[in-house]
């Protein structure tokens, strides 16, 4: 059985975006395996533990990406695969097309991948590539569970409801939060994935033709929302406080304010 | 050149969801003259939530009523959605960015080879030359991108709670068509059960009111003064990431950049100290109050209004003085 985890390199959640000449600037910044693809990672390497199948790490990203894959060989993956092309738009109607010609010719019994990333927070490519691949999928897994038979079960949070399922394999599923706890890479881990097979690949090795990848959306404009101003700390012992608190509550809703 | 909009309706114990004339409302404000606007409405006895929509400024609505869409099925739900589409050949598909639009619209936009803008919460037309610039919040809210689609047709997912109802419009009714699409019957996903935790509480994404704790919660029982302030604000009760990772809560309510990002018009954080991923997943909300005893606590920065102090006392009295005021 082979597993596949598709994943991405992002902005560690504790960066400040800072924008330097219309782009986020990303001098100075750390970064790390997209949070919700790292449970895709984690659950892939736990199923290899009980399973013995081999996992394959695929990113599609500029040439920094293959950090966060070593990372996931390091944790205990088998075998990463980098898409990295400039042809290739940041645009996930062309990522998805992109990850769905490797899955064609290197088929898997199960992808992973995570809920959304937490950069564009788009949450688009798993499930393109699950429509695309012609494949079931289950999103925001909470619990994944392999059957006999071909079979897995699977839990999914839905909106603070619990939802049960059972899916044929083929299948894609992407990861929530909760699915697991993730390893941090092992010393032996690290030198292990240092004689990994890794493997970088361009549009041409996909015979991809760039003119199939035009994007559908393109960015306008970017900017930081505006700053929060520190507001107002109340006075008094804090009974007073909380009556003043429903007071001003009360004031700012005929201004606008929220609704009580 | 006139275009054909379609919104899917989401409802939920019976009632349509604000969401959907959210969405409606998304999609007037990118459409022009001479666009129609359809709904579709997908379940198992969909009459009455027909019904209802029909007096929506809507050219028509397209029903699929089968048993085999009483519950949510990805599978079946894409592959009817996906029939639908083949049929009405939207240029435009808009749907609240909730679970359901989370799972069905990037499969929809998949299968169209459109391009999808997700979780978009403004939207503004430039009637001169048509052109739609989309507002969307990225890297959790610590930055803001415009983006336009470059070609129909096109997919949109809007964040509840940001754009204002569609008026529903008085002796409207808009024609109810059988879509004349069934369930597949054979299905590779099947759905065993749904737990419905959230039943009869108002969904965090979509609340009005959040009262929020953080560490200072202390254990699973330290939010039941929370969740009292909530219910009589007829709120939902969040979290952070803080309170998740301790165990005292649920991951379902974690608030932040991995979590729910929340705009509710009222954040009541207790106990957090305030977090950079917790407030990305919260500075949009229109007021935030803090509770927490560090005076030094970063969550003030971002507040407008703060009080120092223990939650366990400041709670409590908070929802007294609600109560006095409501009734």
């Amino acid at each position: 059985m082979i597993v596949g985890v598709i994943m991405k390199q992002t902005f560690d959640t504790e960066e400040k975006i800072v924008i330097h000449q219309g782009m986020i600037s990303e001098e100075g910044v750390k970064f790390v395996i997209n949070p919700y693809d790292e449970y895709a990672v984690e659950e892939a390497i736990r199923i290899k533990e009980n399973t013995g199948c081999s996992v394959v790490v695929v990113s599609v990203g500029p040439p920094r990406s293959s950090e966060a894959l070593r990372t996931a060989l390091a944790m205990g993956a088998d075998e990463a695969v980098l898409i990295t092309d400039d042809r290739i738009p940041q645009d996930e109607y062309a990522v998805s097309i992109v990850l769905a010609a490797y899955f064609a010719s290197h088929a898997c019994d199960l992808i992973l991948g995570g809920n959304f990333a937490v950069d564009t927070g788009s949450g688009q490519v798993a499930i393109r590539l699950a429509e695309l691949l012609k494949l079931p999928h289950v999103a925001s897994v909470t619990k994944l569970e392999l059957q006999t038979g071909g079979r897995a079960k699977a839990e999914r949070d839905a909106e603070g409801d619990l939802e049960l399922l059972e899916i044929e394999l083929p299948a894609l599923f992407t990861a929530q939060q909760g699915l697991n706890e993730p390893r941090y890479p092992s010393l032996p881990g690290i030198m292990k994935a240092k004689k990994k097979p890794f493997r970088q690949l361009s549009l041409d090795d996909l015979g991809i033709a760039p003119v199939a990848l035009q994007a559908r959306t393109t960015q306008a404009e970017l900017s930081l929302p505006p700053v929060r101003q520190a507001g107002q700390i109340l006075q008094g012992d804090l009974q007073q406080q909380a009556a003043k608190l429903v007071e001003l509550l009360r004031t700012t809703q005929r201004s606008g304010g929220p609704t009580l | 050149m006139s275009r054909t909009f379609l919104i899917i309706a989401e409802h939920r114990d019976g009632k349509l969801r604000q969401v959907t004339a959210e969405a409606l409302q998304a999609a007037l404000l990118a459409s022009g003259d001479g666009d129609r606007i359809s709904a579709v409405l997908l379940g198992s006895g969909t009459e009455p939530l027909a019904e209802e929509l029909s007096s929506f400024p809507l050219s028509e609505i397209h029903v699929v009523d089968d048993p085999g869409l009483s519950a949510y099925n990805p599978e079946a739900y894409t592959a009817v959605l996906g029939e639908l589409i083949e049929a009405v050949r939207p240029d435009a598909v808009f749907m609240g960015h909730t679970a359901m639009g989370r799972d069905i619209a990037p499969a929809l936009a998949a299968k169209l080879q459109a391009g999808q803008l997700s979780d978009v919460i403004a939207i503004e037309r430039n009637d001169g030359d048509g052109t739609v610039l989309f507002t969307r919040p990225i890297y959790a809210g610590k930055a803001l991108e415009k983006k336009t689609f470059v070609q129909f047709p096109w997919v949109v997912t809007v964040r509840p709670n940001n754009f204002p109802a569609a008026p529903s419009l008085e002796g409207h009714r808009a024609p109810v068509v059988k879509a004349g699409i069934a369930a597949p019957s054979q299905l590779r996903t099947i759905v065993k059960d749904v737990v419905r935790k959230t039943s009869g509480k108002v969904d965090l994404t979509e609340a009005k009111v959040i009262v929020s704790g953080g560490r200072g919660v202390k254990n699973a029982d330290g939010f039941k003064p929370l969740e009292e302030l909530a219910a009589l604000l007829v709120g939902a009760v969040g979290a952070s990431r803080g309170a998740c990772d301790a165990g005292y809560c649920d991951y379902a309510l974690q608030i932040g950049q991995t979590g729910k990002v929340v705009t509710p018009e009222l954040y009541i954080a207790c106990g957090i100290s305030g977090a950079i991923q917790h407030l990305a997943g919260m500075s949009g909300s229109r007021v935030i109050v803090a509770i927490n005893k560090d005076p030094e606590a970063p969550i003030f920065k971002v507040a407008d209004y703060g009080i120092v102090g223990d939650l366990f006392e400041v709670v409590p009295l908070l929802t007294q003085e609600f109560r006095k005021v409501l009734g």
